[in-house]
């Protein structure tokens, strides 16, 4: 396993809800990460986030990682869940919420 | 260069035959899609591997040339 690799299995082991995106929650830097980052303070839930503009490695690695050509990518303990227009199809779905209430995601504070 | 709508719905529509494919230009720019896909082969199938069915379709431009598609897809009702 690369080294790239084994910093994303820490990334997502570490953390119960991550999105790899572009930018920052407070300034995302493309229109996809940005509806991610909405929907996600939408569902009320703690999340962390790894800009991979600042980060090339993973960048390119996350794509590999996840066998997924896009960014943002979300994931929650540890399993990957989807893009963007995933996490919409199950935010207005309901299935988005009704996931972070089963694996008992923490709330944002 | 940005790939045509109509290049896209044959790479769709060729990899996965019976698919239908409904495109909105999201911006007027000829850039931004929206494509609403429905294909026989998403029947039983999480949204993760649909999505990726598409993604295969497109040959490995999405996220390079096609760097703005939306993507919603799903199973004929």
């Amino acid at each position: 396993m690369s080294d790239t690799n084994q910093r994303i299995t820490d990334i997502v082991g570490a953390n119960d809800v991550v999105l790899f995106m572009k930018g920052t929650p407070l300034f995302p830097q493309c229109g996809f990460s940005s509806r991610a980052i909405a929907i996600l303070d939408h569902c009320g839930v703690a999340y962390d986030s790894v800009d991979v503009l600042q980060d090339m490695e993973i960048r390119q690695g996350i794509k590999a990682f996840s066998d997924w050509p896009t960014i943002p990518q979300l994931y929650v303990k540890g399993e990957f869940v989807g893009g963007s227009d995933i996490m919409m199809e199950m935010f207005e779905a309901g299935e988005l919420q009704q996931m972070m209430d089963e694996k008992q995601v923490a709330k944002a504070s | 260069m940005p790939m045509a709508a109509d290049d896209i719905v044959t790479l769709i529509e060729e990899a996965l035959p019976g698919a239908v494919v409904e495109m909105r230009d999201l911006a007027g720019d000829n850039d931004h899609w929206a494509a609403k896909v429905t294909a026989p082969q998403f029947a039983g199938l999480t949204r993760v591997r649909q999505h990726k069915l598409v993604y295969d379709a497109l040959g490995g431009r999405m996220g390079g040339e096609l760097h703005a598609l939306q993507l919603t897809t799903q199973a004929p009702t």
